[in-house]
């Protein structure tokens, strides 16, 4: 209990988990946005430009969420982790710095424009602020995940007898092998978060009879994008992903899988649970050999299990990291049917009416905030017992001053506070969401 | 090197200061100059162009201390652990309440966020000035970099000294004066009709209380860090921003009795960044003075990231930092003239 490390665990846990959900909503709408809004240009047809309006609005609701969510975060790295900022500031503070000037500023200056600018801009100008916030929000992404990466995989810094680490190479930082899948991974992730949106509410929309023309819009642009963006997440930058873990990570890799013995030939587990204290994997459904082609692309490679590795290498919640990991992949696998499903009867015109199909659609889109929420548990809960792999451990990372009594009070803080909030937030989108689309306002207000 | 990261660091952070001060005023005056729901969203419309924009300058000021001084930042911010998340919730609250209020026509919800809004405007200036007057002050840093100070100790000037304190929450109350006369003069600047009436009186009611309170704020600094007006006195920039300062109030009252309004506002600006400026310049190379012993101090010359550090950002800082100026530009051209409350359902 009065152990402050578990509590700065718990609370920066809590806070970036529920920071990202709007991050990963904003940064997928970003997209579909710019690409509602150009087709309305190119075509003329208005119900692209009432459809992309609605979506604005969801946008700046959930921008919102996540700047007064992301505004913590920043300063976190300094309250909670005080060592560990005070170590690698001469590294990571680049991209930190970067991402505030060269993403925040843009997003936050153009907000207000496109949420509220359409009749003052007129269509040309305000697709160009709608592209400024695609610009900003993805490149926001890059540079936190960046950042992630160099936690992951260090790389470009050089580290002087204290351990205090500068940057060495700031282009070989910013391409950081890790740094590049892990952001066409994440960010093709937030697209799918997007696009269910788009086809939750368009279903919803058709299943009640409303909103003819956008919600045919929402539907279609949903369920095509969100097809796209399911395989991609999967291949080839899940896989990817997969591969750099395995390369080097082996230890979260072994984790991931509750693969505890070594050998060739390694099978890949479908289902079962880890039991860490019997070091094996109960109940298990198992596809012989994937794991070894999966991870070197050779069906006969050696993967190593956990057990080649000293117990206080593994990662710290074994259990934690290989039910989010297999959580994640398997949603990502059904979502690829799921789409390809609607997509299917989308081509042959049925979809529609199609009530049944509908009905899921209405109610697919909390499961890739869960997916990519997952995705994060296993990448953060993998790195443990690291703060930065190889390098820093985190139970040297935490602030030396700050007892648990106050973190544990300032956890709790945000956990009232972010609840009343969230509650807010869902019932302001339901309230759009039965409005439905805008019209432009005709004249200008006196 | 070191010197240059100093300079720029403050300057962003005092730039946040006037421009999220013009917002935290006008957020601490907006139940008393605007009454009627039209005139709230016309204040509303005044800062919601800016305000996300600005409180940015606190991001990036906060992302110039990381990379360059990282050990300062994560010094201070362990060391004011609850004061730090107290701010956070003040900027939460007040983002949320600017962003939800006009989503629901219902007149309780909008009373109920405009509290909320006018309660975090008035509290992040008390918190902004206490963190700089236990900046000013000094905190108790041991010999390896770190402190820890109660959120309140003592009110009693001879009693234990906390993040909160008489001193510091007297320069807490000073920057409430200060913004929410800047915050004033910004609604006469951008409003018209009752609100920009109403904001002139208010700016002309806190003018003596902001002459007041910075005397006070000076004589007790006299008092608490003596040392900081022997260094003021050497050194010409330090002269110089403070000379700004006056220059600054001055001009704020002259133009505001013309019904220069813009000018009224750049004066104040001027005056808000002097005094920033003139005390950063009075505590260089010290971020963090250590109230214990002198020697462990933070100072930017031995704390700062090494040289590589320093020499990469050189390269994209000032670049970022056009750009954001540039958007700051376009975004006050594209608004220029007086702010409207927007028809409902199109505008804040
Ligand atoms: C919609 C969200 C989503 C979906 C469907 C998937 N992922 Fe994922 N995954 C993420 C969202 C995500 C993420 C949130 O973006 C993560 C967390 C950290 C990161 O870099 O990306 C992630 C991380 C992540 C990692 C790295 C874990 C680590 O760093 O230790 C691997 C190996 C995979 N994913 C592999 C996959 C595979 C093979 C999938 C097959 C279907 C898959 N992901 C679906
Ligand atoms: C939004 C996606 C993210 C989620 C859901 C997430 C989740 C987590 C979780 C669950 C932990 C606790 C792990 C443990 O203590 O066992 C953690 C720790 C941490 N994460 Fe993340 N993380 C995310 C993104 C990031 C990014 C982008 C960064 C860096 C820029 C980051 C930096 C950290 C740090 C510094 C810690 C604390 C040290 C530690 O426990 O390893 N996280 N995160
Ligand atoms: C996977 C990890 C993350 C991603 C992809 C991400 C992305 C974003 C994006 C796109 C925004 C813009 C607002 C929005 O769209 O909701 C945002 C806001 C913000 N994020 Fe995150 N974020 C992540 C994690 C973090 C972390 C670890 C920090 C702390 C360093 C952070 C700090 C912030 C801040 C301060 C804002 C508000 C910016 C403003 O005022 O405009 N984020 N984030």
């Amino acid at each position: 209990m009065d152990d402050p490390l578990y509590w700065h665990r718990l609370q920066f846990a809590f806070t970036i988990t529920y920071h990202y959900l709007f991050p990963q909503l904003t940064i997928g709408l970003a997209l579909l946005i710019v690409v509602l809004k150009a087709l309305a240009l190119r075509t003329g047809k208005t119900e692209y430009a009432d459809a992309a309006r609605f979506w604005v609005r969801i946008f700046g609701l959930a921008f919102a969420m996540g700047v007064v969510t992301g505004i913590p975060m920043e300063f976190q790295f300094g309250t909670n982790w005080a060592a560990f900022s005070a170590k690698s500031g001469g590294v990571i503070g680049q991209t930190l710095a970067m991402e505030g000037i060269f993403a925040f500023f843009l997003e936050s200056s153009f907000l207000a424009l496109l949420v509220w600018g359409e009749r003052r801009l007129g269509p040309q100008k305000h697709f160009l602020a709608a592209l400024a916030l695609f610009v900003g929000s993805w490149a926001s992404g890059y540079f936190i995940v960046t950042t992630n990466a160099f936690m992951q995989h260090p790389v470009g810094y050089t580290a002087d007898a204290n351990g205090v680490l500068t940057i060495a190479d700031l282009g070989a930082y910013l391409t950081n092998p890790w740094g590049l899948v892990q952001y066409a991974h994440t960010m093709v992730g937030a697209v799918v978060t997007g696009a269910f949106a788009l086809a939750s509410v368009g279903a919803y929309w058709t299943l009640r009879g409303e909103h003819a023309a956008a919600a045919r819009v929402s539907l279609n642009t949903g369920v095509v994008a969100g097809l796209i963006a399911a395989t991609l997440v999967a291949m080839p930058t899940g896989h990817e992903q997969g591969r750099m873990v395995a390369e080097h990570q082996p230890i979260a890799l072994a984790a991931m899988e509750g693969h505890f013995e070594s050998g060739p030939r390694a099978p890949l587990a479908v289902i079962g649970q880890p039991n860490v204290a019997e070091r094996k994997l109960d109940n298990p459904i198992h596809l012989p050999a994937v794991l070894s082609y999966i991870a070197y692309g050779d069906f006969s490679a050696n993967v190593r299990g956990l057990e080649d590795f000293p117990e206080s290498e593994w990662p710290t919640n074994v259990e934690l990291l290989y039910y989010s990991f297999h959580v994640m992949v398997g949603l990502g696998t059904v979502f690829i049917g799921w789409m390809a499903l609607a997509a299917l009867w989308l081509w042959r015109g049925r979809l529609a009416t199609s009530r049944w199909l509908l009905w899921s659609l209405a109610l697919a889109f909390p499961f890739p905030f869960i997916a990519n929420t997952a995705g994060w548990l296993s990448a953060e809960l993998g790195r443990q017992p690291w703060l930065i792999h190889g390098v820093l451990r985190t139970a040297d990372g935490a602030s030396p001053t700050v007892h648990g009594g106050s973190t544990l009070f300032t956890t709790l803080g945000f956990a009232g506070l972010y609840l009343v909030l969230g509650v807010l937030f869902l019932m302001l989108v339901a309230r759009e969401v039965s409005h439905g689309p805008r019209a432009l306002g005709a004249a200008p207000h006196a | 090197m070191e010197a240059l990261w100093f300079a720029l660091a403050a300057l962003v952070l005092a730039v946040y200061v006037v421009l999220d001060g013009f917002d935290f005023g006008a957020g601490a005056l907006h139940l008393f100059v605007a009454r009627s729901d039209r005139e709230r969203r016309q204040v509303l419309a005044a800062i919601g162009p800016y305000w996300d924009g600005n409180e940015v300058w606190l991001l990036a000021g906060g992302g110039v201390l990381f990379l360059a001084f990282p050990k300062v930042l994560a010094s201070g911010l362990s060391g004011f652990y609850l004061a730090i998340f107290l701010l956070l919730w003040t900027l939460i609250l007040r983002g949320i309440s600017i962003e939800f209020r006009s989503h629901v026509a219902d007149p309780l919800w909008r009373e109920f966020w405009d509290a909320t809004f006018g309660l975090a405007s008035t509290l992040a200036p008390i918190v902004l000035g206490a963190a700089l007057g236990n900046v000013v002050r000094g905190v108790p840093l041991s010999a390896d970099g770190w402190f820890s100070l109660p959120l309140f100790a003592s009110f009693s000037p001879s009693g234990e000294l906390g993040i909160l304190d008489w001193y510091t929450v007297l320069i807490g109350v000073t920057a409430l004066a200060v913004l929410a006369h800047h915050g004033a003069l910004f609604l006469v600047w951008k409003t018209d009709g009752d609100v920009q009436a109403r904001s002139l009186v208010a700016a002309a009611r806190t003018w003596p209380l902001v002459v007041v309170l910075i005397g006070a704020a000076t004589l007790a600094t006299r008092f608490v860090a003596p040392e900081h007006f022997r260094a003021l006195a050497e050194r010409p920039v330090a002269l110089a921003a403070t000379a700004l300062a006056g220059v600054g109030l001055a001009t704020s009252f002259v133009a505001r009795r013309r019904g220069r309004e813009l000018t009224a506002f750049l004066g104040s600006a001027a005056f808000v960044l002097g005094l920033l400026a003139a005390t950063a310049a009075s505590l260089y190379p010290i971020w963090l003075r250590s109230s214990l012993d002198p020697s462990s101090s933070l100072s930017a010359n031995d704390h700062a990231a090494a040289p590589a550090a320093l020499r990469a950002a050189l390269w994209w800082w000032p670049v970022g930092l056009a750009l954001a100026i540039g958007y700051a530009v376009l975004l006050f051209r594209l608004h220029r003239g007086k702010a409207q409350a927007a028809a409902e359902g199109e505008g804040y």
